[in-house]
């Protein structure tokens, strides 16, 4: 082979074609071989029926392509019924087509898809992960109250300053949305609990049903709920923002604990607060109904409040606000926990404050219940 | 403070992020992680920090075991790439911080802090900005200010994961250069990852060198150029050109090409890889001649000082590239017009035997390839 030979473009493209009766194979099957267009030559030649031999003596060159479409060649072939045998391959070029013949064989090989989750696995599933959810959960709380453990023994590193900044924007920032909603709540109670007293001009007993299912139940029912949905998923989203610009890190590596600076401050404040929000919507509601009873029961401000005084305890009060730290460490806890579960970019902050707001409210609404049974069976709740 | 790590094993479920690492980093040295992203060595720095945890394996500092001690006992400083500065404090407070927050005893009063938190504040060239808050700075400004928070605990090491990886090009160079010197003053034992070749070899007194979790080449800056220990390091500390082929008669035949090798301990007819960087290529403008590698011009770029010349391979059946480097003078004498047959030859040849690779390992990094010459068959 001359140097020339080697510079000039190669010339001698692969072809296939039918000489007196044989099939042969010539030229460069290879990437630059033109083997594109073997497809279409194949199409092409006249292949008869039944068995046929097919010369690959002609063939120059021959690279991994180009020995996958001699086999394809082949495999079409015999998909149509012939039998083909090959002959005149050089060794080299046989050699090759062995180790691809080989290697596809391998790589077409796909693993068996693993089979369809059916019911049972998933739920097995499911359940494995929530457990291993809640069992870091109590970890963290765990870890909350040795926090709170050690405060108790040293409160002079406690960061005042964090506490009455969370106490003002979870608790004097709220006090406008919760004081409107509560109103309207009491509104809607006392509206629809009327409507049916008055059937019976029992309209008087309309304070019994306020008072108690507002002071109670539904108050502190309702701040908990506002509070975990303004609240509790600012502190995921402060917390999960924190932890992606790895400033939870840069604490850890100048020797703070987050648990002491990010946590408790929440925490603590949210103890103090959700109570007094708890006894503020106690007022907007009460005076909701109030507002009800007058316009549609002819019951008035005096009255009511003459009866308020006569049937609602000392104990229905402190029971419902009794419930309000209870929640407040629910949302608080959840809250935190969310924040430090985020992992990797922004849409894990989202997914985790979703969560948070979630877990929280379900709960706050989990535990309000076991309240109810629970004092319900000590008697509390008469 | 010396650190050594010892057979470190840290997997991501099926993932191995750190492969059995040992490692010795030694007092007062300025060493360099270099490796592609994913190859194990921010996870390694954080494990040395604490903030993770390593499935086997310990870290000692100072000759003591610190595998369970907690980040805070590490007494480490640690940088990160994105700062991680405290929005709602100003520089000041930020550097003050660590010191705050310490116990009453250990805590400075008032007027020693503000005295340690200017010093810090000079040493970084900020001292002006003291009242600024994070956001009001540039990115060149906050690395420093978070530099200065990390020194401000008095850390026995200081760990940097890739500090100028989101700065634009000149910032990295000016901070690069500050750095070195800040360690001159400091000589306070320092990681540093990165993934930037050039900056690796500028600031660092060592280099480790690190692919899929494990450790490649470790040496100084111009040991590790000069003489790569794998393919893998070749090919990541510069571009190269790859022959494939094979030993014979102190020729390495590449298809029907021969290159001329110097001494080599390649038995016979052994397959090698032949690597060569662009500037040790040399074009020789005869497309006759016996040795060398047939190849046509495909590009000229000249480029200041040094001409940068494309060329495709014309031997063997695949597409291949190659890129060589001359000086400028060399590239005009030369004439070369595109589509020119040229013979591509090399006096500093580096054979390396091709290793078998396991299934998902590359052997070279992405991107750093710029030519393959397959074997003709």
């Amino acid at each position: 082979m001359t140097a020339n030979a080697i510079l000039v473009p190669e010339t001698d493209p692969a072809v296939i074609h039918r000489d007196q009766g044989r099939y042969c194979c010539a030229g460069r099957w290879t990437l630059d071989g033109g083997i594109e267009t073997l497809d279409a030559q194949r199409q092409g030649v006249n292949w008869g029926s039944g068995a046929l031999q097919l010369d690959g003596s002609g063939i120059r060159a021959i690279d991994t392509t180009g020995a996958l479409q001699l086999l394809n060649l082949i495999a079409a072939l015999e998909r149509d019924g012939r039998r083909v045998q090959l002959t005149g391959l050089r060794a080299e070029h046989q050699a090759l087509l062995d180790l691809v013949r080989e290697r596809r064989a391998t790589a077409g090989e796909a693993r068996p898809a693993p089979p369809a989750w059916n019911g049972l696995e998933r739920l097995g599933r499911w359940f494995s992960r929530h457990l291993s959810h809640g069992i870091e959960f109590l970890a963290f709380i765990g870890e909350a109250a040795t926090a709170l453990g050690r405060l108790a023994l040293h409160p002079g590193r406690f960061r005042w300053r964090a506490l009455l900044g969370n106490i003002e924007t979870a608790g004097v920032h709220a006090l406008p949305i919760i004081a409107l909603l509560s109103f309207m709540i009491g509104v809607v109670i006392a509206y629809q609990g009327g409507q049916q007293l008055k059937i019976y001009g029992a309209n008087i007993f309309i304070v019994e049903l306020v008072a108690l299912t507002l002071l109670r139940e539904l108050a502190p029912l309702i701040t908990a709920i506002i509070v975990a949905g303004r609240t509790g998923s600012s502190y995921t989203a402060q917390i999960g923002t924190m932890r992606i610009t790895e400033e939870v890190d840069a604490l850890h590596t100048i020797g703070i604990r987050p648990m002491d600076l990010l946590v408790l401050p929440k925490l603590l404040a949210l103890i103090i607060v959700l109570p007094l929000l708890t006894v503020f919507a106690d007022l907007f509601s009460v005076f909701g109904g109030m507002v009800v009873a007058r316009a549609f029961l002819e019951v008035s401000f005096t009255d009511f409040l003459d009866r308020f005084a006569q049937v609602v305890t000392l104990t229905s009060f402190l029971l419902g606000v009794g419930k309000a730290p209870v929640f407040a460490a629910i949302i608080a806890l959840v809250g935190c926990y969310q924040g430090f579960r985020v992992r990797g970019g922004a849409d894990s902050v989202g997914r985790h404050t979703t969560i948070s707001v979630v877990q929280a409210i379900f709960l706050v609404i989990a535990a309000n219940a076991l309240f109810s049974v629970i004092l319900g069976g000590v008697g509390l709740w008469r | 403070m010396s650190i050594r790590v010892q057979n470190i094993v840290k997997r991501f479920g099926n993932f191995v992020a750190l492969d059995d690492v040992t490692l010795d980093f030694p007092q007062g040295q300025l060493v360099g992680l270099l490796g592609p992203s994913g190859c194990g060595k921010t996870t390694l720095l954080r494990i040395i920090a604490g903030l993770e945890s390593a499935d086997g394996g310990q870290v000692f500092l100072d000759g003591e075991d610190a595998s369970t001690a907690h980040v805070r006992e590490r007494q480490v400083g640690f940088v990160f790439q994105h700062y991680a500065l405290f929005r709602h404090m100003t520089v000041f407070d930020n550097i003050a911080f660590g010191l705050r927050v310490k116990p009453r005893k250990q805590r400075p009063n008032a007027e020693t802090l503000r005295r340690r938190v200017h010093e810090l504040l000079e040493l970084v060239q900020m001292d002006s900005l003291a009242t600024r808050y994070p956001n009001q700075l540039s990115g060149g400004q906050r690395q420093r200010v978070a530099l200065a928070r990390a020194l401000a605990v008095e850390p026995r090491v200081l760990l940097l994961d890739e500090p100028f990886g989101a700065l634009d090009a000149k910032v990295r160079k000016e901070l690069r250069r500050w750095l070195r010197q800040l360690h001159e003053t400091l000589h306070i034992t320092s990681i540093f990852v990165t993934h930037d070749q050039e900056e690796a070899l500028e600031v660092s007194d060592q280099v480790v060198l690190m692919n899929h979790g494990r450790v490649e080449q470790i040496g100084a800056p111009a040991q590790v150029y000069e003489q790569p220990a794998t393919p893998f390091v070749y090919g990541f500390l510069g571009a190269v050109n790859l022959f494939h082929g094979r030993v014979h008669d102190n020729q390495l035949h590449v298809g029907a090409d021969r290159l001329p090798l110097a001494d080599n301990g390649f038995p016979a007819d052994a397959e090698a890889l032949g690597f060569v960087r662009p500037h040790e290529l040399e074009i020789d403008p005869d497309p006759l001649g016996k040795e060398g590698i047939t190849a046509r011009v495909a590009r000229v770029l000249a480029l200041g000082a040094t001409a940068r010349v494309e060329l495709t391979g014309a031997n063997g059946q695949s597409v291949r590239h190659y890129e060589v480097e001359l000086p400028r003078e060399r590239a005009a004498a030369l004439q070369l017009s595109v589509g020119q047959s040229v013979r591509l030859k090399s006096a500093r040849i580096r054979l390396f035997a091709p290793e078998p690779q396991p299934a998902g390992r590359t052997l070279l990094p992405e991107g750093s390839l710029i030519g393959v010459d397959g074997e003709g068959i």
